[in-house]
């Protein structure tokens, strides 16, 4: 820690080990924990326990630590925001250089020890993955463009793809189409955030879909990402890490995306605001159930192939 | 002789100095486990051994 803190007088907050942890977007990182496990277990190539629990670990580490880079970039947007504002750098728990410190430190030991548990694809793959996010995602597309959710996406999308390789030591079209999943859901799920978020992207001066081309623009948007992605997840369910269990949950959940999404377009802001955005917070809702339920479907698709039950 | 006062700051940070500690702790433990892994597994091979057999 730095000199400062260690000087603090008696009485001042001292920042707690929950408070440094809260820095890793331990939400993020379980997001993320779920999606590389299930790349990894869909790859067609069995990993030692031991290992598979080692690269995961540090995946998970390598976010958290993209996580504190991003708090630190973003900190003074983070406390306009009402959603961010108890956020550990804006409420004043902890300090902006322990947060970049922290993820330094935790992005070159995470890479460095994925590289030495599994192998070096794995590891240039989170070290891009940390780059696009703390770097292209948060430095640069953010603030500068209402694109910055879209691209930014693929920073989430990569984990799969980071498991996968873990496996293989390689990458191919199923580790693509997982990340392609990700990629295509996460606009319609941030833009309808963003719908019920009202003013928050607007006081920060982020440039959301909402505020540079208004709220009706960004319903469309949703609906025009929402039918590529119901495509591609049901397309997914032919591959060899689909099968009959996930086609169903495909089927079932992007028929009800779709209304969502379709019910969205149709209401105005006059009728949201009426029920106080009571659909786009369903649909919020359910997008986050979508993605656990897709990435669970092939996650047991996987586990049952050994026995002869899953894919097809 | 007297054992030396514990300093405020110590006791302040017991809880974040004992969770850095068990998480070090913890990161020994693993790295020896997958030293083990790895040199435990089939295809391993020391790599003087390794260049020998190349050669």
């Amino acid at each position: 820690m730095t000199d400062v803190s260690l000087n603090t007088p008696t009485g001042e907050y001292d920042a707690q080990l929950g408070d440094y942890f809260a820095l890793l977007k331990p939400r993020v990182m379980s997001l993320v924990v779920f999606t590389a496990l299930v790349g990894l277990l869909a790859a067609p190539v069995s990993v030692h326990p031991v290992i598979a629990f080692s690269s995961i670990l540090f995946v998970a580490v390598g976010a958290g630590a993209s996580g504190a880079l991003n708090m630190w970039w973003d900190a003074d947007i983070d406390g306009v925001m009402r959603r961010t504002a108890k956020r550990p750098i804006p409420s004043g728990r902890v300090q902006p250089g322990e947060a970049l410190s922290l993820g330094l430190a935790l992005s070159g030991m995470s890479v460095m020890m994925l590289g030495l548990a599994a192998n070096l694809l794995s590891a240039a793959l989170l070290a891009f993955t940390i780059f696009f996010y703390a770097v292209i995602y948060s430095m640069w597309l953010k603030r500068a463009t209402p694109q910055n959710i879209v691209i930014g996406g693929a920073a989430g999308a990569f984990p799969p793809v980071i498991g996968w390789a873990i496996a293989t030591g390689s990458v191919s079209i199923e580790a693509w189409l997982m990340f392609a999943l990700i990629f295509m859901w996460t606009p319609p799920h941030f833009w309808a955030l963003a719908l019920f978020m009202k003013s928050d992207y607007e006081d920060a001066g982020v440039p959301m879909l909402t505020v540079t081309h208004g709220r009706r623009k960004t319903r469309a948007h949703i609906i025009g990402y929402t039918v590529p992605l119901a495509v591609l997840a049901v397309g997914t369910g032919f591959t060899a890490i689909g099968g009959p269990v996930y086609l169903t949950v495909a089927v079932v959940l992007n028929a009800l995306f779709l209304k969502g999404a379709f019910d969205i377009w149709r209401r105005d802001e006059t009728q949201a605001e009426a029920d106080d955005y009571r659909v786009e917070k369903k649909v919020f809702r359910l997008s986050l159930w979508y993605l656990f339920a897709h990435f669970g479907a092939i996650l047991l698709e996987a586990v049952l192939r050994p026995y002869g039950l899953g894919g097809w | 002789m007297a054992f030396r006062t514990e300093h405020e700051i110590h006791t302040r940070r017991k809880g974040r100095n004992v969770g850095v500690g068990l998480m070090l702790a913890g990161f020994v433990v693993l790295v020896l486990a997958l030293t083990f892994t790895k040199i435990t597994g089939g295809d391993f091979q020391i790599p003087a051994a390794a260049n020998e057999v190349k050669n």
